[in-house]
């Protein structure tokens, strides 16, 4: 298992949340208990499949971009995440 | 008695939209009429297509056979299942300075002479409609009975209309006197034939004045309230219109899906159907002189299309006299979606000898000068 | 604002094939570029935040490429192109990149097969649970059955255990003999053997299942469980995960848009590993999932032809080695004709586009299906349901246009001049 220390703060829907440096967003929001991350067509809630890229099912709002893949992004210190959309 | 043994009174060859609304309107008139496709239902220019349903003033007959057209979807409105995702956007046709809003007015008076309501937007309510269009435009004429749709699943529900018989995978390889000759060598008769294979047509009518002209599209991810109308530079009227070279112009749909529709661009390539990316960033930059924004926004598909393309870009409605009992209903150009049902109209009346509902004169396969030799 | 880039030879993916590619390109002195999604490089299978996590023949790669002198551009998602020219963007910007060689090593992905209960929250790919474990999801405590095909399900379970996780089962919807005759082959590669026994120590608490695979998962809003079956029976086990998927296919969409020929879902390629399209090798799992060691071979091949530098003796035998082993396994672990009938019609086929199987089930092809249902419209622009239905209903996956991934428009209104026409 890959070590990684705690170390940058996120915003997921507005709660801040401690998560390893280093970590995919995928990952961290999972760790939040997050398993919701954007909203199908039919309203149904999706959460990462594939964990790498192919998928595009683990899609949110990362600094107010719409449709990022969360598997293939790194937590940055101060990002704000937007689920459900 | 088998079912290929009845012989129907008409035969529509191609079930793009075109020919899936003449089908319907001979039907409608009490023919038993197939309806033959060598691929299925929709998958030619129908479904490469933007979708829009947009009243054109071009010149006369275009805004005679568009309105009306628009006229008969708006009869329909209520009857169109959910998939045919008909949204009332509206058309803003974009004036970018002082000369094009001078255009804007002339097609405000235009419309509003022929019975279609229009209005003009100055630069301030133009940019309160649509916000996200750069600062400083002059203004638009505001067409809103102009709608987009889904056109596939239009030209499937026009198929599903009772007293219609579609043959998909039935390829015809020649149009005879009173009948047709399919791939495979076998015929099928009928009362009359109606060719609406858009710009394949020539392949079976030699000498029919109606070639690809081919166009790309992108559509994005999902951005619901980018923009609200379907958005079109007034300079399209230029663009669109000279066959001979390549052109771009600015249009944006947004669609039922939230998604966005861009185009649009013109070229003569024969039948090339790969995407030329020099076009794609051209129609990307266009679009993005606009909506500066929409550079952000994410793109998932581009592809082309091929639009049958007439020399005067009125589409070819009528006898076809160089085969017995053969009509035309082609060359719809980018329209073929808006005009579907006024040329399924015209061209049923036309065979079945009812009195016409348009002057069907300027829609004359031979019409000079469009055909030579 | 367009950022340029160009190098002797460019290399698309970091994964073992890419890296070995750039090593050799780049000990021959050619000027090197390699691209991967990735932040770093390793792929997939190397994808590790810490390096010291890796097995040793991992290490010593990482540290090769390190040492080659090429130049690696992680973060980079190549969008479209031609051939000698790439258009890629990396945070949002564009980045154009010429190469007067190619070396296409974009690897492979999982397929995935629609059961009921597949789009819950909790269910995830075989190596994608790996892949979000090494992207730092903890799995402590965590209940996890394990399904799928080949030695993937193996590794991933191993993994999962070593994380902290509950491994409950492995199914394989293999049947026993298969496995146990393709098992006994194994002598002949050592290195794979050695592998398959540490993966049984492991695993000991961890039910290994042939024959099995699921039925449906279970859950309102998140997986809460799985029914697996035999075919004979099915039987229910709790799990917090499901990780689920059916063997891996190649990753040929990049190599399809420069025009490169592709046949039975994989890149063409000769003795060579030279494409249909001069100027472009291809080498690893997008020529045929063969795994990490013939991605090795195969990549160090293609990058010492499109460095053209000096031939390596017994490359070419090495690798004819490694492919009749994935030859073997893939006959092995051939995917049983049940599989077909999981997923009743009303489960989605498309999950970008919500399209039920029964619906995409009614049209006659995957182009049809496309514009009748909008099936494979979406963002993932067909790669979940296209080798899905592949395998489902004979279909053949459409034709792949730009770009090859979503991508900004302001991307690609920099790509400007017409790709030349495949010669």
């Amino acid at each position: 298992m890959t070590t990684l220390e705690p170390g940058v703060r996120i915003e997921v829907d507005g709660v801040p949340h401690a998560v390893p440096a280093g970590a995919t967003v995928a990952a961290a929001l999972l760790n939040a208990g997050v398993s919701g991350f954007r909203r199908a067509v039919s309203g149904t809630l999706r959460a990462p499949l594939c964990g790498m890229g192919s998928c595009f099912e683990c899609r949110v709002r990362i600094d107010g971009v719409p449709h990022r893949r969360a598997c293939m992004e790194v937590v940055r210190d101060g990002m704000e995440v937007r689920t459900g959309a | 008695m088998t079912a290929a043994a009845v012989t129907p009174d008409a035969l529509v060859v191609g079930a793009g939209v075109v020919g899936a609304a003449c089908a319907r309107a001979l039907a409608q008139a009490g023919l038993r009429v197939e309806l033959l496709e060598a691929g299925f239902l929709g998958g030619g220019a129908t479904g490469a297509g933007m979708g829009h349903i947009v009243v054109m003033d071009d010149s006369p007959a275009q805004l005679a056979l568009t309105r009306a057209s628009s006229g008969l979807l708006a009869e329909l409105m209520d009857e169109l299942p959910a998939d045919v995702e008909l949204v009332r956007t509206g058309t803003l046709w974009i004036a970018a300075d002082a000369v094009e809003i001078e255009g804007a007015r002339a097609k405000v008076d235009a419309y509003r002479a022929a019975g279609v309501a229009a209005e003009l937007l100055d630069g301030a309510a133009l940019a309160e409609a649509e916000p996200e269009l750069r600062p400083g435009l002059a203004g638009a004429a505001r067409v809103p009975e102009d709608a987009v749709l889904y056109p596939p699943a239009l030209a499937r529900w026009l198929a599903a209309a009772p007293g219609l018989r579609v043959r998909e995978g039935s390829r015809v390889s020649a149009l005879e006197g009173g009948g047709v000759v399919l791939e495979d060598g076998s015929r099928r008769s009928a009362g009359s034939v109606v060719l609406a294979t858009g710009a394949a047509a020539a392949q079976l009518a030699p000498g029919l004045p109606v070639m690809p002209r081919r166009g790309h599209l992108l559509v994005s991810e999902r951005y619901p309230d980018f923009c609200r109308h379907q958005l079109v530079e007034l300079g399209y009227l230029r663009s669109a219109h000279d066959v001979r070279t390549a052109s771009v112009a600015f249009n944006v749909q947004p669609r039922a899906t939230g998604q966005l529709l861009i185009g649009s661009s013109r070229e003569l390539v024969g039948w090339e159907a790969g995407v030329n990316r020099g076009m794609v960033a051209r129609m990307l930059a266009r679009a993005c002189a606009y909506l500066p924004r929409l550079a952000a926004l994410q793109m998932i598909r581009t592809w082309t299309g091929f639009r049958p393309a007439t020399p005067d870009g009125l589409p070819l409605i009528g006898r076809w006299p160089r085969v017995p009992d053969t009509w035309v209903a082609v060359g719809h150009e980018g329209l073929g979606i808006t005009t579907a049902l006024a040329t399924g109209r015209l061209l049923a009346e036309l065979v079945t000898g009812a009195a016409p509902f348009l002057d069907p004169a300027p829609y004359d396969p031979l019409r000079e000068p469009v055909v030579s030799g | 604002m367009l950022e340029r880039h160009s190098a002797d030879v460019v290399v698309v993916g970091a994964g073992p094939a890419g890296v070995a590619a750039a090593c050799a390109a780049a000990e021959a002195g050619r000027r090197v570029l390699l691209l991967d999604e990735g932040v770093r490089p390793g792929g997939q299978i190397w994808r590790h935040a810490v390096r010291s996590g890796l097995p040793r023949p991992a290490r010593r790669w990482l540290d090769r490429v390190d040492r080659s002198g090429a130049t690696f551009t992680g973060g980079t998602t190549v969008v479209d192109g031609a051939p000698g020219r790439l258009l890629a963007e990396r945070q949002g910007q564009p980045l154009e990149i010429r190469a007067a060689a190619l070396v296409l090593a974009t690897g492979a992905r999982e397929r995935f097969l629609p059961f009921r209960g597949w789009t819950l929250p909790g269910v995830v790919g075989v190596g994608g649970a790996q892949a979000l474990v090494k992207g730092g999801l903890d799995v402590r405590g965590a209940r996890i059955v394990v399904a799928g095909t080949g030695p993937l399900p193996l590794a991933v379970a191993a993994a999962l255990r070593t994380a902290g996780a509950r491994v409950s089962t492995v199914a394989e919807q293999a049947p026993a003999r298969a496995v146990a005759r393709f098992a006994a082959g194994l002598w002949r590669t050592p290195a794979r053997a050695l592998q398959a026994i540490r993966y049984r120590a492991t695993l000991a608490g961890t039910r290994f299942r042939t024959g099995t695979w699921v039925a449906a998962a279970e859950g309102q809003d998140r997986v809460i469980g799985v029914r697996l079956t035999d075919g004979r029976r099915d039987w229910s086990e709790p799990c917090d995960w499901l990780c689920a998927a059916w063997g891996l296919i190649p990753a040929t969409e990049l190599a399809a848009v420069l025009g490169c020929a592709t046949r039975d879902g994989a890149v063409v390629v000769d003795g060579a590993l030279r494409t249909s399209v001069p100027g472009i090798w291809c080498a690893g799992e997008s020529v045929g999932v063969a795994g990490v060691e013939a991605a090795l071979v195969e990549g160090e091949m293609a990058g010492v032809a499109a460095g053209d530098g000096p031939p390596r003796a017994g490359l070419a035998g090495a690798r004819q080695r490694h492919r009749g082993l994935a030859r073997r396994m893939e006959a092995a672990f051939a995917l049983r004709p049940e599989l077909r009938s999981v997923a009743e019609d009303d489960v989605l086929a498309c999950r970008c586009e919500d399209v039920p199987l029964g619906a995409a089930r009614a049209a006659g092809s995957f182009r049809e299906a496309r514009l009748h249902t909008r099936l494979g419209m979406g963002a993932c622009q067909g790669r979940v349901c296209g080798s899905a239905l592949e395998f489902l209903l004979g279909w053949e996956p459409p034709a792949v246009r730009p770009p090859v991934l979503p991508a900004r428009a302001g991307t690609l209104l920099a790509m400007t001049a017409q790709p030349r026409r495949d010669s």
